[in-house]
């Protein structure tokens, strides 16, 4: 790797590798982000190496190893290109098939994904519903990419964002830019980052030190949105360091990312080395004098590290502990600097930003709402994954279309966004277009982009109490409010899931709320609130029922129900089989019971009875 | 200097002032229990929060940790501050109610009922220890361990630090369980004893002949003849 001095050998550079780059290659990609190797990706690369070194086919076929695609429900999956044939769930055994027939420039039929009205088979991964209601910018690339080779990286264009700051533009020119598009801050308050950098470029205390930090302490259960980006484009995340440094005056970067992603760990340390190599990061950026180096700070896995003052005291080496602002971090950050953070996807956004104009990137989304914004979708429906969409997309979209809908029978009742600090939102409001201040104003927040789909199984009070609990663990416990009080509204929300509660209790749950969101001073315990404000006002019915019915609608809250098997049993022992306790009990052929006393509510025999014979009252 | 308003006054402070410093200035109580003189402001009890800003845009701030901004309008007795105030004097007494200066706030600001389950701890984790120990006796004896609800303060893996020198400042600083009043029925967590002029204390004869923490206390100052 040959280290670049000057704009213009970037420039020879990337053409060169953008010829090389020959699209019309067969390659067969390989998604192995996390997601992809816990379900089996690694094996699907050793059977592909072997089908193409068996099978002669060095020169004909190429291989890929990319990041996650985002269509984490179908994993291990491949994509062909450049027919770009989608193989959903893809069994080691049927790699070498796949492998002759991409080598022969055929589709394997049975192994497509088939679509669900029609029940034809779906030739082209852009067909399939969950991509076509898309719009695809940072995690676009994502496929086209190996993560540990910058010459794929740049051979799509990348560092191209950064060459053209160089060349004609100063430090000005990139805010007015950022301005323009209108982006906001991806990490769930949504600052507008262009005055962020506005701020920051003009920040200084004597020093001459200034921080770029990259917030990649995700931490929200069910959101993986930020891992997947730096795992599968680390040097979209470098770029748009560089061009934030390059605008704010910076003069140190640092990704701080959990411990808890070792593979974006790695492919960041990988990355950060061939842009070191390259002349890009360091003493000398492309030979333009410019100064400035990116480091990695991990995080201990503290979901509060996520909070900008709480990560600077990480960062520092102290106790992860948010302060008061201001002095915000944009004036006094590490050690005093003035320091800008911003989320990863806001990051990974910004090279896209200069690169294909600011307009562009504005003419997507709402007023005040521009671009793209990508959630990680989860929980009771069809197609689990990332879904990248513009904003102002109404939740209906997302759910119903690119989701696919309800697993089961059970009707869709409400989606969290947000993480455990968001709220649910009803599904009568499902025309809401997602925007920051659509979600704020129906309770919940934006956050890092979670979105988790619930149906009827799930109940919201246990909901709540799950947030909750996770919540009272991760504040840190400096403030005496969110310290105490999300550990007594889980106390509140135990005892009422437990059948104990009280009208009164109900009452108290709700001023406690509000006062633990009046008077805690970070956004954790500010929002810690939300899942018992926000399941309250809409599903207010479901506490009552549990308070004064002693009964959980749902059918979750173990202490308030009882499971039984009804006139529906054939009597095939199935269920006897399965059951932990060994409490039910019956004849073959015969209707079985179910031993109350025994019965651990466990809820196994409901999940394997192909009749509907176990009830849930 | 910094012009402000607390409450409608108009006040002018030198910069690095805190809005608790420029209340305090005008007369205005706000109480505190972390908050001490000569430590590094924390705002770890919540209970000076005050009224900030206007319309949909007001907030709740700690006032300790609050620097004085020019323009800023302050109101420390709105009727959202003490509707947080009393909640958060609530909690205190649901966690440590043997406090003299918990039941005395109690007291003040008339909370009357503790709804929450009854624990029994010893300290609120204010912190002003650990800061008297790190700013003033330039030990770094004691720190926070843990988060959430197993934090705690103490020494490192509660082994018997080799710089404390026993100086007892930690102890002549905490707010709250300095004064421990052992009197109070369990069951009753809400006293309100010790500033209130009728004391449960006066009727119940075996106190006669114990030592009380609680002098000089209300209740006994009167019983005297």
């Amino acid at each position: 790797m040959e280290r670049l001095t000057s704009v213009d050998s970037f420039n020879t550079l990337q053409d060169r590798l953008r010829k090389q780059s020959d699209a019309g290659v067969t390659t067969i990609v390989i998604p192995a982000g996390t997601c992809g190797i816990a379900s089996g990706a690694a094996e699907l690369i050793h059977e592909a190496q072997r089908a193409i070194l068996t099978g002669n086919l060095a020169g004909r076929v190429r291989l890929r190893i990319t990041g996650c695609h985002g269509f984490c429900q179908m994993e291990p999956s491949i994509l062909v290109e450049p027919v770009r044939a989608f193989y959903p769930r893809v069994n080691p055994k049927d790699m070498e098939r796949i492998v002759r027939a991409a080598a022969r420039g055929e589709v394997l039929r049975d192994l497509l994904p088939v679509d669900p009205s029609t029940g034809q088979p779906i030739e082209r991964q852009d067909a399939l519903g969950f991509f076509t209601k898309q719009v695809r910018g940072v995690l676009s690339q994502n496929e086209k990419i190996d993560p540990t080779r910058i010459e794929d990286y740049i051979g799509q264009g990348g560092y191209g964002a950064l060459a053209a700051v160089l060349s004609h533009a100063d430090a000005g020119w990139v805010i007015e830019q950022i301005k323009k598009s209108g982006i906001r801050g991806r990490g769930g308050a949504g600052f507008p980052t262009g005055k962020k950098w506005e701020l920051a470029s003009k920040a200084g205390n004597g020093t001459g030190k200034k921080f770029i930090v990259c917030n990649a302490d995700e931490g929200d259960p069910g959101a993986y949105m930020d891992r997947s980006v730096l795992e599968g484009n680390p040097h979209a995340i470098i770029e748009g360091m560089i061009i934030a440094a390059i605008a704010i005056g910076a003069t140190n970067g640092i990704i701080y990312v959990r411990t808890e992603y070792p593979l974006a760990i790695k492919h960041s340390l990988i990355a950060l080395r061939q842009a070191r190599r390259m002349g890009l990061l360091g003493d000398n950026i492309l030979g333009s004098g410019i100064k400035f180096d990116i480091d990695i700070v991990r995080g201990a896995g503290a979901f509060v590290c996520g909070e900008e003052t709480a990560m600077i005291k990480s960062i520092e080496g102290r106790m992860g502990e948010p302060r008061q602002r201001p002095p915000y971090p944009i004036a006094k950050g590490i050690f005093g600097s003035p320091t800008c953070i911003n989320n990863v996807e806001t990051l990974a956004n910004v090279p896209l930003i200069i690169r294909h104009g600011a307009d562009a990137f504005a003419a997507i989304g709402l007023e005040g709402n521009r671009g793209t914004k990508i959630f990680s979708l989860v929980g009771k429906i069809r197609n689990t994954g990332l879904v990248e969409v513009p904003l102002g997309t109404p939740i209906k979209e997302v759910v119903h279309e690119i989701g696919g809908g309800p697993v089961g029978k059970a009707r869709i009742k409400a989606v969290q966004t947000g993480g455990p600090s968001g709220g649910c939102i009803p599904a009568s409001l499902f025309d809401l277009p997602i925007s920051y201040d659509s979600l704020t104003k129906a309770g919940s927040i934006m956050g890092s982009g979670g979105m988790i789909v619930m149906d009827e199984n799930t109940c919201m009070v246990d909901v709540a109490r799950y947030f909750m609990n996770f919540l009272k663990d991760e504040s840190c416990g400096k403030c005496f409010t969110c310290r105490k009080g999300t550990q007594r509204m889980y106390e509140i929300l135990d005892d009422i899931s437990k059948g104990n509660g009280t009208l009164e209790q109900l009452d108290l749950l709700e001023q406690l709320a509000h006062a633990v969101k009046d008077t805690t001073m970070c956004g954790l315990g500010q929002t810690a609130s939300n899942p018992v404000l926000s399941t309250l006002r809409y599903f207010r019915d479901e506490y009552i029922s549990h308070i004064e019915k002693r009964r959980c609608p749902a059918g979750v809250c173990k202490e308030l129900i009882t499971y039984s098997i009804n006139e529906n049993c054939t009597g095939c022992q199935r269920c006897a089989k399965v059951c932990p306790p060994r409490a039910i009990t019956g004849e073959r052929k015969e209707r079985h019971v179910i031993d109350a006393a025994k019965c651990i509510k466990c809820g196994t025999c409901r999940g394997v009875c192909k009749f509907e014979a176990v009830a849930v009252v | 200097m910094i012009d402000l308003a607390v409450n409608g006054l108009n006040v002018s402070v030198e910069k690095g002032t805190t809005v608790l410093g420029a209340a305090e200035f005008l007369g205005f109580p706000i109480p505190t229990l972390c908050h001490m003189e000569g430590l590094t402001p924390y705002g770890a009890c919540r209970l000076c929060v005050v009224e900030i800003g206007e319309g949909p845009g007001a907030k709740l701030v700690t006032s300790c940790t609050y620097p004085a901004e020019p323009g800023l309008k302050v109101r420390t007795a709105s009727a959202r501050v003490i509707r947080a105030r009393k909640m958060i004097i609530e909690l205190l007494l649901a966690s440590c109610p043997q406090s003299k200066t918990i039941q005395d706030l109690a007291s003040k600001y008339e909370v009357t009922q503790q709804r929450f389950r009854q624990e029994y701890e010893e300290c609120i984790l204010c912190g002003r220890c650990v800061h008297m120990c790190q700013e003033q006796m330039m030990a770094k004896a004691i720190g926070f361990r843990g988060r959430g609800q197993s934090r705690s303060i103490g020494t490192p893996f509660d082994v018997p630090s080799e710089v404390c020198r026993q100086c007892g400042g930690c102890m002549y600083v905490c707010p709250a369980c300095s004064l421990r009043c052992t009197y109070t029925e369990p069951e009753k967590a809400v006293c309100g004893g010790c500033a209130n002029l009728s004391p449960p204390c006066l009727e119940k004869d075996p106190f006669d002949d114990m030592m009380c923490y609680m002098d000089p206390c209300v209740a006994c100052e009167i019983k005297k003849p």
